[in-house]
C-alpha cells in the first residue's frame, strides 16, 4: 500500500494539533475556570495516543514489508535483517526512537488521564496541559527535523542494515524501558508546574504523584541495568559502566529521581521541603531533556555516537529553554517556602537523614552533570580538548556515595521528628561490628582484591544487616504493621547492598589476559584454563562469521563450559565481535574473540569476573521495590479533606 | 522574594549559554574529524580482480603514472546513490581517472546497480570479502582517496561526495599533487 508512509505523516500532524488543543484549552480553562475547556484535555490526550499510536503501527508495518522507499526504513534494515530486529529496528536509530518517545509520553498522559478522576478537575487540565505542552515540543521536533516517514525515491532496491550493535535481544527492551522512565519523570513534573500555578502544594496531590514517581524511577532503573547489561557482552569489552556521556545523561535524571522519590516522602507526611521537593521534580525530567538533547544533538561525542545534526540540536536547546528556563521562572516566582505547612523537626530526626541523603544524591548528580560537560566547556573556552576519563567520576562518585551508604541503615530506625540518635546506633551498632569482622576477613583471605573487595563486603553487610534489622523491628513492634511502602524501601535498600557486592567484587576480583592463541594452545587466568579448539568460518542471516571454539578445564582438567566466541563481519560492512560467556553466580568467564594473527594464530581475550551478575541483580532489585512501593494502598487513597470529591464519569 | 528561588533559573542559562556554543561549534565540519594516518603515505599493495572481468586483476603498480581518485562504494548504501550523480558529472570532466572499489558487495548486485544508475568508473575493482578494505582503514562507504602517481595518497573524504568537497577540497589536493610533478 504505497500512500501509508503519507498517511503516518498526516497521523504526525493531527497529533501535533491534538497535543495543541491538549495544551492550550484546558490550561486556559483552568486559569479561568472554565469547565467545558477543563473537559478538553481528556479526550485530546487520547486522540493523541490514538494518532501517535498510528503513526508508530505504520512505521513498524514499513520495517515487517521492507518499504525501501522510505529513507529510515532504507537506513535502517535490509531484507536479510532477522523479523525479530525489523520490529526493534523502528527504535534503532534517531528519528524512530523520537517517536518511540512521543509514543510513551502519549501513554502515560493517557493513564493520567485515566486515572485522575479522584482529582479536582482544574488540577488535572493544568496537568494534562502541561504534558501537551512537551508532547508539543517533541511532535513538532519529529515532524520538522526528523521525519520519519521521508520518502526516498526512487526506492533503494535493497536497505543498508541496522547498526549490528543494535541487532541483539537486550538492546531490544533497552530503550523503550529507558522512555519509560525518562518520560515518566514527566508526570511529577507536571505536577509540580500545576501546583506552582495553583500556588499550592497539597499533600494529597503529592500522595497521589508519588508511586507515579516511583514507576517511572523502576523503569529507568532496569533501563539504565540493561544498557549497562549491554555494553558488557556486546561491546566486548568486558566494563559494565565506561562513564560515557551517553550513559552519564541517563544517570543523572535517576540520581535526580532517586533524591526525588525521598523529598517526596517527607513533603507528603510531614510538610517539610516543599519547594526543594518541587524543585526536584523539575530537575529529574529537564535532566531527561536534557540527556535526550546530548544524545541527539550529536553535542558531545561518545562511544555510542548517533545522528549528529546542528538544526536538530538549535531545535532541542530552544525547547529545552521553553520548557525549563518557563518552569524555572515559575518556580522562582511562586515557589512555597520549605517549610510553609511543615511540622518542626530536630537535628536528630529522619527529616535530617533524608536531608543528607538528598544532598549527596543532588551533589552526585551535579558533580556527574561538570564531569560530562566540562570537555565541551573547555572546548567554548579553547582550553583545549580535554576529555574527563572515568577515574575522575569513579574517585567523585565514591566520595560522595560512601557517606550515603554509612548513612543508609540509620534512615528507616530514626523517627520523624525527633529522634534520640543513641537508640538506632545502640540497635546498628553489632551489625556495624559485623561488617568491619567480615572486611578485616575478606581482607585477609583475598588480599589481591586489595581494599575495595573488603570495602565492598564491609559495604553490603552494613546495609543488608541494618535493613534487615528495621524490618525484625517492625516485625516484633507491637500493634505496628509492614506497608507495602516499607517492603519496597527494605527491597531497594537490599538491592544497594547486592549490587556493591557486584560492583566492588568485580573491581577488585576481576582477572584479564588479552593473548595469541593457535587452535590447540591453552591461557590459563587463575584456577581456570581456557582451551582454543579451533576456528570455523560460518554464515549468519544477514552476516559471515568465524567462530571460535574454547573450552574451560577447572585446574587444566575438569571441563566447565564449552564458549564459542564470534568476529562477525555484517553486509553493511561492520564488523563485531560477539562475546560468549559462562554465566555464573559468583563469576562470569568472559572470552572475546580478536583478530587473527596470521599463521593460524588468534587473538583471544578472557576474563574472569566475579559476582558480576550481581550488580544487576542488585538494580533489578531497587527497581521492584520502587515498583511494591507504587502498589501501596495509602497511595489510592480516596480524598478525605471533605471537599467534593472528583465526580467518577 | 528571596534571591536563592533565583538560583537554579541562573545556573540553567549558564549551562544552556554553554549547550548552545556547543551547539555552535559541532556546526563546524572539521571539529572530530581525524586526519587518516594514511594520508602521505603510499597507498596499500592490492591485487583484486575488476568487476567487469573477474579473471582480470589489477594490481596499485598498474595504476602508478597518474594521480587516480579511489571511490568506495557498494550496491547496498544509500548514501553512495545520493553521491553517484556527483560523481559522474565529475567523472565526466576527465580531469582523472576515478576507480571504483566495490566493496563487499554481490557482483551481480554491483552490475545492475551500474546498469540502472550509469557507471562513471574508469575501471572498478572488487573486494567482495572486504579483505583488502582493511589496509585502506575504510570503515564505512563511501569513501574517496585521492592517490598520486607515485601511488601516495594525498586526500581522503569520509561520506558522499557533493560539489562543494569537489571544489573546495579535491581539487586544491589534486592542484598540488600536480604542481608537485
Amino acid at each position: 500500500m504505497g500512500f501509508l508512509p503519507e498517511l503516518g505523516q498526516v497521523a504526525l500532524i493531527l497529533a501535533l494539533l491534538a497535543a495543541c488543543m491538549q495544551a492550550l484549552l484546558p490550561m486556559l480553562g483552568a486559569q479561568r475556570g472554565v469547565a467545558a475547556l477543563m473537559a478538553v484535555g481528556r479526550p485530546a490526550a487520547y486522540l493523541q495516543l490514538a494518532l501517535v499510536g498510528l503513526a508508530f503501527a505504520i512505521l513498524t508495518h514499513g520495517f515487517i514489508a521492507q518499504d525501501f522507499s522510505q529513507r529510515y526504513v532504507a537506513e535502517n534494515s535490509n531484507s536479510l535483517l532477522p523479523m525479530i530486529y525489523r520490529y526493534t529496528a523502528v527504535w534503532g536509530a534517531h528519528e524512530g526512537s523520537l517517536l518511540l518517545w512521543a509514543l510513551i509520553l502519549a501513554l502515560w498522559t493517557a493513564a493520567v488521564a485515566r486515572f485522575s478522576r479522584a482529582l479536582p478537575m482544574p488540577v488535572v487540565a493544568r496537568v494534562l496541559g502541561v504534558l501537551g505542552v512537551v508532547a508539543v515540543g517533541f511532535l513538532a521536533f519529529l515532524i520538522f527535523t526528523s521525519n520519519p516517514f521521508e520518502r526516498l525515491l526512487p526506492a533503494a532496491a535493497e536497505g543498508r542494515d541496522l547498526n549490528p550493535l543494535l541487532q541483539d535481544p537486550g538492546m531490544i527492551i533497552h530503550p523503550p524501558m529507558l522512555y519509560l522512565g525518562y518520560v515518566g519523570f514527566s508526570v511529577p513534573f507536571a505536577f509540580a508546574i500545576a501546583a506552582l500555578l495553583e500556588g499550592r502544594v497539597d499533600a494529597q496531590w503529592l500522595r497521589w504523584t508519588r508511586p507515579w514517581t516511583n514507576v517511572a524511577w523502576a523503569f529507568l532503573t532496569v533501563g539504565i541495568a540493561l544498557g549497562s547489561w549491554w555494553a558488557y557482552y556486546e561491546l566486548g569489552w568486558g566494563g559494565w559502566w565506561f562513564w560515557d556521556p551517553v550513559e552519564n545523561a541517563s544517570f543523572m535524571p535517576w540520581l535526580a529521581g532517586t533524591a526525588l522519590l525521598h523529598s517526596q516522602a517527607v513533603t507528603e507526611k510531614r510538610g517539610s521541603f516543599a519547594g526543594w521537593t518541587l524543585l526536584l521534580a523539575i530537575s529529574a525530567f529537564s535532566l531527561s531533556l536534557l540527556g535526550t538533547f546530548l544524545v541527539r544533538s550529536g553535542v558531545l561525542t561518545s562511544v555510542h555516537a548517533f545522528a549528529a545534526d546542528p538544526s536538530r540540536g538549535l531545535f532541542v536547546l530552544v525547547f529545552l529553554g521553553i520548557v525549563i528556563g518557563g518552569s524555572l521562572v515559575l518556580y522562582a516566582l511562586r515557589a512555597p517556602d520549605n517549610d510553609a505547612n511543615a511540622k518542626p523537626f530536630a537535628a536528630g530526626s529522619r527529616e535530617t537523614l533524608l536531608l543528607l541523603n538528598n544532598l549527596l544524591l543532588t551533589t552526585a548528580c551535579a558533580m556527574v552533570l561538570l564531569g560530562t560537560l566540562y570537555p565541551l566547556l573547555a572546548d567554548a573556552l579553547e582550553l583545549g580538548k580535554i576529555s574527563v576519563g572515568p577515574p575522575y567520576f569513579a574517585m567523585m562518585f565514591l566520595l560522595l556515595m560512601a557517606p550515603l551508604v554509612l548513612l543508609l541503615p540509620f534512615g528507616p530506625l530514626t523517627r520523624w521528628q525527633r529522634e534520640d540518635m543513641a537508640m538506632p546506633l545502640r540497635m546498628l551498632l553489632p551489625w556495624a561490628a559485623l561488617a568491619l569482622v567480615l572486611g578485616v576477613a575478606t581482607f585477609f583471605l583475598a588480599p589481591q582484591g586489595g581494599w575495595k573487595t573488603a570495602a565492598g563486603i564491609v559495604g553490603a553487610t552494613w546495609v543488608a544487616a541494618g535493613t534487615l534489622r528495621f524490618l525484625w523491628s517492625r516485625w516484633t513492634m507491637p500493634g505496628a504493621r509492614l506497608t507495602r511502602e516499607m517492603w519496597g524501601m527494605t527491597l531497594a535498600h537490599l538491592g544497594i547492598a547486592v549490587f556493591l557486592i557486584g560492583a566492588l567484587l568485580d573491581d577488585g576480583l576481576a582477572q584479564q589476559r588479552e593473548v595469541a592463541v593457535k587452535p590447540g594452545g591453552s591461557v590459563t587466568l587463575g584456577q581456570h584454563c581456557f582451551v582454543l579448539k579451533g576456528v570455523q568460518h560460518l554464515d549468519g542471516p544477514n552476516y559471515s562469521a568465524e567462530r571460535g571454539t574454547v573450552e574451560v578445564l577447572r585446574h587444566c582438567s575438569d571441563p566447565v563450559a564449552t564458549l564459542h566466541p564470534e568476529k562477525r563481519s555484517y553486509r553493511g560492512g561492520q564488523v563485531m565481535s560477539e562475546v560468549a560467556l559462562d554465566r555464573g553466580f559468583t563469576r562470569d568467564l568472559y572470552v572475546a574473540l580478536g583478530e587473527p594473527l596470521g599463521e593460524g594464530a588468534w587473538a583471544l581475550r578472557v576474563h574472569v569476573k566475579p559476582f558480576v551478575r550481581w550488580i544487576w541483580a542488585g538494580a533489578l532489585l531497587m527497581a521492584l521495590g520502587g515498583l511494591v512501593t507504587a502498589t501501596d494502598k495509602r497511595f489510592r487513597a480516596r480524598w478525605d479533606d471533605g471537599k467534593p470529591q472528583g465526580v467518577r464519569a | 522574594m528571596k534571591t536563592s528561588r533565583w538560583l537554579p533559573l541562573a545556573l540553567f542559562v549558564a549551562l544552556a549559554a554553554l549547550l548552545a556554543a556547543g551547539v555552535w561549534m559541532s556546526r563546524k565540519p572539521d571539529r572530530d574529524v581525524l586526519p587518516s594516518p594514511l594520508i602521505g603515505k603510499p597507498a596499500p599493495e592490492f591485487a583484486l580482480p575488476v568487476l567487469h572481468d573477474p579473471q582480470h586483476t589489477v594490481r596499485l603498480a598498474d595504476l602508478r603514472g597518474q594521480p587516480f581518485l579511489l571511490n568506495v562504494w557498494g550496491s547496498w548504501c544509500v548514501e553512495c546513490r545520493v553521491e553517484h550523480p556527483v560523481l559522474t558529472r565529475f567523472a565526466e570532466t576527465k580531469r582523472l581517472r576515478v576507480v571504483g572499489y566495490n566493496w563487499k558487495d554481490e557482483p551481480a548486485d554491483a552490475l545492475r546497480w551500474l546498469e540502472q544508475f550509469g557507471n562513471p568508473f574508469w575501471l572498478v575493482l572488487a573486494d567482495v570479502e572486504g579483505r583488502a578494505a582493511i589496509d585502506w582503514g575504510i570503515y564505512g562507504a563511501p569513501e574517496t582517496f585521492l592517490v598520486d602517481g607515485a601511488g601516495i595518497i594525498r586526500w581522503k573524504h569520509v561520506g558522499p561526495l557533493t560539489d562543494a568537497v569537489i571544489a573546495d577540497e579535491l581539487m586544491p589536493a589534486l592542484q598540488q599533487v600536480e604542481a608537485a610533478r
